[in-house]
């Protein structure tokens, strides 16, 4: 059974709390970004691909039963690194839940900054995107088990 | 007002300019601000801050409407801005200076009032692959309203514009030409003098986008006689909200109100309005009256610099950043024009200009990375985007050597 949403960003938060400086955080994420399973290459298209003005976040979702499968890519590797803590957060988690996700851990890590708008790197309309799915696949839930 | 044959420069003093700018003394992440970004949009010195701040304190009423005194008194300083601003352009006459928000109203203006008036269906709209966005997309919708054809001078593979092919698109059907002075992405120098000749000996008007040259070179419209020119206040350390457009008199009279309401008319009946006389046919509504006297002042302090000095300290910059930077493995510079304001635009191999940008950030040092708003440009080089430094001449040497090593930083830590 996979841990809820807040167990992971918990364990997020845990992980980052050994970093003391910024450079440490940035080797983890920049890791993690290179870590981050690729996304079949038929989703990396003009379909699935959010603009951010800066770099380009493709993301694709399936249903599997009643939870959300997300993956994701990016061209730069720092935006690649954040979407692969959020997949990691939300990817396997039921469609109901990521619609109300409240992802604090962004914050709390000291990532704020790369999920403003004015980054426009993406990472902001992608999160949109991912609760959207959560809301369709939910919506297509609930009305099969009418 | 400060009379050409009065002002005192003074001798060029890094040390000194940097007190002028107190946010140069702040810190970004915990680091000193090394501030790069100077194309997107300058700093302001205390000049134009302690100005602006007085007027409020001390000075405000709306302008050209009261008979009292304080009203007189906003309404004269408004003005001398204007004639500091025909100075600074050496403009014929102070109503040839139109204040407006920034460059891209001015060029909505012409675009819309000249193009309106002139510019029919069939006709030619010529601009350059240089250019930012604000001067492409109101010439493409004049084009749609008019059913005209833009054309474009493209881009050689330094950077610069390939004069051959513009003289090729001159022709009888063009009715405007429309180029920046300076790139904003690459920082070519564009040669503008022969552009507008060239124009000229078909007898076709040219709006210059001053925007990236004003900061840098002085500029004399008669001399280079252009038809338009336009630059922002917020790039030559004035305020934001403010702009300037210059237009020969024989062109403001003969074009049309851009925007309707107070101040631009001389009589109103429901029946019939009548224009008021130029530059107030174009500045419709209360003005940015502290915008305009910040303007005012940020061009007093510029007058008050030696400026042959600023662009040969800027240029040194140029040449040292682009040497230095040369020096790091896998790097390639954008727009390598022979003669180039002080922007150095460059790609790191399999980097991503986001990811130097935001480690660089993460050093205190600010640098655009994108496309700079000059999509098609970047487009014809085949990129996404560039790492942008663009310096000013309250940068130093050792602000580079920041640069430098957190651009080393950077490729240590994302390869």
């Amino acid at each position: 059974m996979k841990p809820g949403i807040d167990a992971i960003q918990d364990e997020i938060i845990e992980e980052f709390s050994m970093f003391d400086e910024w450079m440490e955080k940035y080797e983890y994420i920049i890791d993690m970004g290179k870590s981050l399973p690729a996304i079949a290459a038929e989703y990396k298209d003009e379909d699935h691909e959010i603009k951010g003005c800066q770099s380009k976040v493709w993301l694709h979702a399936a249903l599997n039963g009643e939870r959300v499968e997300f993956t994701a890519d990016s061209d730069a590797v720092i935006t690649k690194g954040i979407i692969g803590l959020l997949v990691r957060v939300l990817s396997g988690q039921p469609a109901s839940e990521i619609v109300n996700a409240n992802l604090y851990f962004i914050d709390k890590i000291g990532l704020k900054e790369h999920l403003s708008p004015n980054r426009s790197n993406g990472l902001a309309s992608m999160v949109k995107q991912m609760k959207m799915y959560g809301y369709v696949f939910d919506g297509k839930i609930k009305s099969e088990n009418v | 007002m400060i009379e050409p044959a009065e002002i005192v420069k003074r001798a060029f003093d890094i040390r000194q300019i940097r007190t002028d700018f107190p946010i140069l003394n702040t810190t970004m992440n915990g680091k000193p601000l090394v501030f790069l970004d100077s194309a997107a949009s300058s700093q302001k010195p205390l000049a134009v801050i302690d100005a602006m701040d007085e007027y409020y304190k001390t000075g405000h009423a709306n302008v050209h409407r009261g008979v009292y005194q304080l009203s007189q008194k906003a309404t004269d300083q408004f003005e001398q801005s204007r004639r500091t601003v025909q100075h600074f352009l050496n403009a014929e006459h102070d109503h040839e200076i139109i204040f407006v928000r920034g460059t891209t109203e001015g060029i909505n203006l012409v675009a819309s009032s000249y193009g309106d008036k002139f510019v029919r269906k069939g006709d030619e709209i010529i601009v350059s692959g240089l250019e930012h966005h604000s001067n492409i997309v109101p010439w493409l919708m004049l084009c749609e309203r008019k059913g005209a054809v833009l054309k474009v001078i493209p881009v050689l593979d330094n950077g610069e514009l390939d004069m051959n092919v513009y003289a090729q698109l001159l022709n009888e059907k063009v009715q405007i030409v429309a180029v920046n002075h300076i790139s904003n992405a690459l920082g070519t120098i564009n040669p503008v003098e022969k552009i507008i000749g060239m124009a000229h000996e078909h007898g076709i008007p040219v709006l210059i986008d001053g925007a990236q040259a004003t900061p840098h070179m002085e500029v004399d419209v008669q001399a280079l006689d252009a038809d338009f020119y336009v630059f922002s206040g917020h790039k030559v350390f004035g305020p934001t909200g403010i702009g300037i457009l210059y237009g020969k008199e024989k062109w403001l009279n003969e074009m049309p109100p851009y925007q309707g309401g107070g101040e631009m008319i001389s009589r109103v009946s429901f029946e019939k309005t009548t224009y008021n006389e130029l530059p107030f046919k174009f500045e419709a509504g209360t003005p940015d009256i502290a915008g305009v006297i910040g303007l005012g002042a940020a061009i007093e302090y510029l007058q008050g610099i030696d400026m042959e000095a600023v662009r040969d300290y800027e240029h040194q910059l140029l040449i040292y950043a682009t040497e230095q930077l040369s020096q790091i493995d896998g790097i390639r510079f954008i727009g390598t024009a022979a003669e180039k304001a002080s922007v150095v635009s460059f790609l790191i191999d399999g980097l991503h200009p986001y990811d130097v940008g935001a480690i660089l950030d993460k050093l205190g040092i600010a640098v655009r990375t994108g496309h700079h708003c000059a999509q098609p440009l970047m487009d014809r080089f085949g990129i996404p985007g560039t790492v942008r430094a663009s310096m000013a001449f309250y940068n130093t040497f050792e602000e580079i050597n920041a640069l430098v090593n957190g651009v080393k930083k950077a490729i240590d830590l994302l390869k």
